[in-house]
């Protein structure tokens, strides 16, 4: 800080230790580290490395400045000569030089405070009456598919919205209320476009209304920390349709970014809330659900055909089949059985068979016969088999082996002849 | 939506049917099989209708072109007057 190394008396100084002495005499006095001051710029120079060299006068005076180049990188713009502007920053002594100089923090076309001063006023006095109370402002719908926009029909603003809105929403459909968005019309014809949207029958009415412009200083940028259009925009909170602003830079906050329900911070960023879900979204849902209803069809197939070869192996084991085999089985036991027994039983029978042909061929009537025997019979046919049924001259049959004759008999049955 | 309400919109004509109205009914018809219980005729007749409504919204999305209409200037409004 204020360091007191040199002597108080009648000693002589060094020229340094002056400069040094007067130089901190002026840093320590608060008032001349932060001051504004206005006047034209005179011997504007801008060097390579960055910093640049001016002289500000009014009338009667003037001061040399030096704005260093970490503060003219910020500038948007370069002062021309004769122009009038503020500056903010302090009051120094270069040592070296012995330069009484002022190093500018912020350089600022002339009015350029006053504005800010009416802004803040203004967003002061609408921020009490509620205009920007959080409870008030509404969300965007989920599906958006009228999209206003409040907007200039030249500006590159407009055409970075279309680009954005084709490539992500291009099922929407969009109006453009066409104003100028800065100059004297400026206020009133974004007043009459916000008018326009609240005047639309239910049917017309948009999803969403946009209210956007490009970047610009704060000047350009005045319709719309107008007060008119503040209140024009907070009218709008009658329709369902919530109001998104997207003006300027990122860093650009206005009074109609405060009103608006939601505050984008450049255009391009407004159109990308207006699609809150994308062409690829779209199709990745759609996807997803077709997805869906084959798997759940797939599954119930998958399932069928394991009941059904569940069901076919279960009934195979109850098979007519299965049962039929065995009992074709069976059956041919049973058929072989049976043949055995038959041929058996015919072995018997065949047996038996040849013992009665050679019973009955030793039992033939003509082999006796052949031995020598005869048949006799009475006249009825009846064979005499004993000799007292034959009468006296009953005449017989007699047969012998090659024939018959016949003969009567002689004598009487009651005698033995 | 009910199972119900399905079967009905199946009348409607694919081909006019909006997105909106096409993306639901699927999702419907997904809410109906995820369900279970219906017999495999229904299921074949969903699966059927649901890839259709699955074909006409790709269709519908391809072919989405973005529609811009610009308003007169501002002063088609015809006698509003600036409330200060």
């Amino acid at each position: 800080m204020f360091t007191l190394p040199l002597p108080l008396g009648p000693e002589t100084w060094s020229v340094s230790d002056l400069n040094r002495y007067v130089r901190q005499a002026l840093e320590t006095d608060i008032r001349l580290q932060d001051v504004r001051v206005q006047g034209e710029i005179s011997g504007f120079k801008a060097y390579p490395s960055g910093h640049w060299y001016f002289t500000l006068k009014d009338g009667s005076a003037q001061i040399s400045c030096v704005m260093w180049r970490q503060r003219t990188a910020r500038m948007r713009f370069t002062p021309g000569e004769g122009e009038s502007v503020e500056l903010s920053g302090k009051v120094t002594l270069y040592e070296q030089r012995g330069q009484y100089q002022f190093d500018v923090a912020v350089l600022e076309p002339l009015g350029q405070g006053a504005l800010f001063a009416d802004f803040a006023r203004l967003k002061a006095k609408l921020d009490a009456e509620g205009l920007f109370d959080p409870a008030r402002k509404r969300a965007l719908p989920a599906t958006i598919r009228r999209i206003a926009i409040i907007t200039s029909p030249a500006g590159a603003a407009l055409q970075d919205m279309l680009t954005v809105l084709r490539r992500r929403n291009p099922m929407a459909e969009v109006c453009i209320a066409p104003t100028p968005v800065q100059g004297p019309e400026a206020v009133p014809g974004l007043v009459a476009a916000l008018k326009h949207f609240g005047r639309l029958p239910a049917g017309e009415q948009p999803d969403v209304i946009v209210i956007a412009r490009g970047g610009g200083a704060l000047e350009d940028l005045a319709a719309f920390n107008d007060e008119k259009v503040a209140r024009a925009i907070d009218a709008l909170r009658a329709l369902p349709a919530p109001i998104v602003s997207g003006v300027g830079h990122e860093t650009d906050f206005t009074i109609a970014d405060f009103v608006a329900d939601v505050r984008a911070p450049t255009p391009s960023a407004a159109a990308e809330l207006c699609s809150p879900v994308t062409l690829g979204d779209h199709r990745q849902a759609i996807d997803d659900l077709a997805q869906r209803v084959a798997d759940v069809v797939l599954t119930r197939l998958d399932r069928l055909q394991a009941t059904l070869t569940t069901a076919r192996l279960a009934l195979r084991s109850f098979s007519p089949a299965a049962r039929l085999a065995g009992s074709r089985a069976a059956l041919r036991q049973a058929e072989a059985r049976l043949q055995t027994a038959l041929r058996h039983q015919l072995a018997l029978k065949q047996g038996d068979l040849l013992r009665w042909r050679e019973a009955l061929i030793a039992y033939n009537p003509q082999a006796v016969l052949d031995r020598g025997y005869a048949i006799v019979r009475h006249a009825d046919g009846r064979i005499v088999t004993s000799a007292a049924t034959v009468q006296t001259r009953e005449v017989l049959t007699i047969r012998v082996r090659d024939g018959e004759f016949e003969a009567e008999r002689r004598g009487s049955p009651a005698g033995a002849a | 939506m009910s199972p119900k309400r399905v079967k009905e919109t199946s009348v409607v004509d694919l081909s006019e049917m909006s997105y909106e109205a096409a993306a639901d009914e699927l999702e419907a018809i997904v809410a109906r099989l995820e369900a279970g219980n219906i017999s495999l005729d229904e299921t074949v007749r969903l699966f059927e209708r649901g890839q259709q409504l699955a074909a006409h919204c790709h269709q519908l999305l391809d072919g989405a072109e973005l529609k811009v209409k610009t308003l007169m200037a501002s002063g088609d409004d015809g006698g509003d007057d600036d409330q200060t």
